[in-house]
């Protein structure tokens, strides 16, 4: 540090709350699932036992089941997103449509969880009007089986606060796009297509893609809206996680859990590091 | 008890609430009663006999108890009966926790006026965690059948049931063997109480499959696979049955434990309760006082009183069969009503061991998932 001076320690201060909040918040709960996920049952002794047990074929498919999930509710809502949050940028930038879709996406993006759930099962669930309306015209959604408490039932209603949340983190990208570069491929020549291929699609890609990643952590780490709309066979991790912590059958798997907590993380930290990495390739063009 | 939806912060604070407890938990209360004697009473007459109970119990003021739901056993009126008789709050929480939430709630609370003075917990649950009960002998102790009690009163059976398969008769016709689901009549239909992973009247589920199809309560194969052909024949509902779901008619068929069921048709007159023949699967709650409870008199009082006469009859009022039926039948003491009343039950129950449970919990685990998936 030769050169510059060290701060004060008053000027540290200030940070205080801030690490003291990261502390309580992020640390101790992400070391309590470090040791607890090498740490035998009844809080005795180092093993392997747990992250072991995470090749078990029923976690090993429930990992592949969460991993789906979030893909698919990413790239869906990554698309429909993304084309949507281009309409927003045709439109006025402080105009009344922008700011009152951008107002709705802010509230959508966080509206998951039991609320959310409730509001499909009303809609769409066995006794929704929705499904009954259908049912009365001949239509039966769930023929083939009661799909919305499954696999895509969950991709469905994950999307659903999917593509407000690319909209918001999508739109500074678009917002960074200049006029100016497609009046630059019509003077030299070429025509929308050449645009969107060689000009825009390139610079937007590394933000498409590293929103797409955060899509897929939000999707993957959501649990709320997931517990309250299934409550058979805990198809994805944070359920299952659910089962080794609350279950009055199968005792003993908290650090099992823990366990599956750590595989969560680590997923999750792989698909950040490359976000942040895109981030930084977008912030490069668009900054 | 029963497993609900539950907000994310619940389940995954509780790894780390364990964490933060031990520094921030307020200190411990000398509760006044504690110095009376109260928690390590094993008898009223440790304390001086019903009425120096009585009174302790009453100085204290409340009981807290957990994942009672009110249409459970009719614990609703059992909560609101004690409460009159004594002039004790009770306080109810998590009614729709489950015999772990139970466990896990008295180690977090632990210490604070707010933990759980009683458990009412499933058999395996109680067995793994005997170490955080206080023995205690009701009056009516000896009354209690031997197989059914821990010697020293650790933990005693309260009340129990047969697994049996409830259905709105107005929207499907009566299922006489438990095959009978697989028909079309039933698409999308039938509905278990829980995950047999995780809740122990939905595990029963299985295990009573089991035993109509030829298996046993150790061997779950023919259970886990009859519900996945349920799966493929598109008849099983996925979703967890309440009071609303069955009321609104969105679970027309549920596999539950006969007081469950029978409860249910108090609410909705067309809600009929039948064990299939041949498949008669038992099973027992377990009672017991918290070690650590906050209000120790008012726990033993809430004891003395469910296996009074009174608690006793009132458990069956509400279905279930309370364990000092037969000695109070023989005392002539029974709601005789009330008891000719509960679903009948051809052939030989079976009751479960702890054994035999751990091996069919081990292929349930592994295969469950998959079955249904």
């Amino acid at each position: 540090m030769a050169g510059r001076s060290r701060p004060r320690a008053g000027a540290l201060l200030g940070t205080v709350p801030f690490f003291a909040f990261v502390t309580i918040f992020l640390v101790i709960p992400t070391l309590t699932v470090v040791i607890g996920a090498f740490t035998g049952d009844g809080g005795r002794g180092f093993t392997l036992e747990n992250v072991r047990a995470l090749t078990d074929e029923y976690i090993l498919a429930a990992f592949g089941r969460s991993i789906t999930l979030s893909a698919a509710s990413a790239i869906v809502g990554a698309v429909l997103g993304a084309l949507l949050a281009y309409a927003l940028v045709t439109a006025k930038p402080d105009g009344l449509l922008r700011r009152v879709v951008t107002a709705a996406a802010g509230v959508l993006a966080q509206f998951g969880g039991v609320t959310l759930a409730f509001a499909f099962l009303a809609t769409i669930g066995l006794s929704g009007f929705v499904t009954l309306w259908l049912q009365e015209h001949g239509l039966d959604p769930y023929a083939n089986g009661v799909w919305l408490f499954e696999l895509p039932g969950l991709t469905l209603v994950y999307t659903y606060f999917q593509i407000p949340l690319m909209v918001i983190v999508f739109l500074p990208a678009l917002d960074g796009i200049r006029p100016q570069w497609r009046e630059a491929t019509a003077s030299l020549g070429g025509n929308t297509w050449h645009y969107w291929t060689r000009v825009a699609g390139p610079l937007l890609a590394p933000a498409f893609l590293g929103s797409a990643l955060l899509l897929f952590a939000n999707a993957f780490s959501a649990y709320a809206t997931a517990a309250a709309l299934v409550s058979q066979g805990s198809p994805i991790v944070p359920l299952q996680i659910r089962g080794a912590l609350t279950s009055e059958v199968v005792l003993g798997q908290a650090n099992l859990g823990k366990a599956m907590a750590l595989g969560m993380v680590v997923v999750v930290a792989v698909v950040m590091t490359l976000y942040s990495l895109l981030q930084k390739r977008t912030a490069k063009w668009l900054g | 008890m029963r497993i609900l939806a539950r907000s994310a912060a619940v389940t995954l604070a509780a790894a780390t609430t364990i964490a933060l407890t031990g520094a921030c938990s307020p200190p411990e209360k000398e509760s006044e009663a504690s110095s009376s004697g109260a928690a390590t009473a094993t008898s009223a007459a440790d304390l001086g006999g019903m009425d120096a109970l009585v009174a302790a119990a009453k100085k204290e003021g409340a009981l807290n108890v957990i994942a009672l739901p009110p249409d459970w056993a009719n614990y609703g009126e059992i909560i609101k009966a004690f409460g009159a008789k004594y002039g004790i709050t009770v306080n109810s929480a998590q009614p729709d926790g489950s015999s772990q939430d139970e466990i896990n709630a008295a180690n977090q609370l632990k210490g604070q006026d707010t933990a759980p003075d009683v458990f009412d917990l499933g058999g395996a649950v109680a067995s793994a965690n005997t170490a955080m009960f206080a023995p205690y002998k009701v009056a009516t102790f000896d009354e209690i059948p031997a197989g059914l009690k821990d010697a020293n009163g650790a933990w005693v059976n309260d009340y129990g049931g047969y697994m049996s398969i409830g259905y709105d008769s107005a929207k499907v016709p009566a299922p006489a063997t438990v095959d009978d689901l697989l028909k079309p009549e039933y698409k999308g239909k039938v509905a278990l109480n829980g995950d047999p992973t995780q809740a122990g009247a939905a595990f029963g589920g299985v295990q009573m499959v089991a035993v109509a199809k030829g298996g046993t309560p150790e061997d779950i194969k023919p259970g886990v696979d009859f519900f996945g052909a349920l799966k493929k024949a598109g008849n099983f509902l996925p979703v967890d049955p309440t009071p609303a779901t069955i009321e609104s008619g969105q679970t027309p068929v549920v596999f539950d434990w006969d007081y469950l069921n029978a409860a249910q048709s108090k609410k909705l007159t067309t809600w009929k309760v039948v064990v299939p023949n041949g498949a008669v699967l038992g099973s027992y709650y377990v009672q017991a006082i918290s070690k650590d409870a906050p209000h120790p008199a008012a726990a033993r009082l809430w004891q003395e009183f469910l296996y009074s006469d009174e608690g006793q009859n009132l458990w069956l009022k509400g279905g279930a069969r309370p364990v000092r039926a037969d000695a109070m039948q023989k005392a002539g003491t029974i709601d005789a009503g009330a008891f000719a009343a509960l679903p009948k039950v051809e052939g030989t129950p079976v009751i479960p061991t702890e054994a035999q449970s751990t091996k069919a919990k081990e292929y349930l685990t592994a295969n469950w998932a998959k079955a249904i998936g």
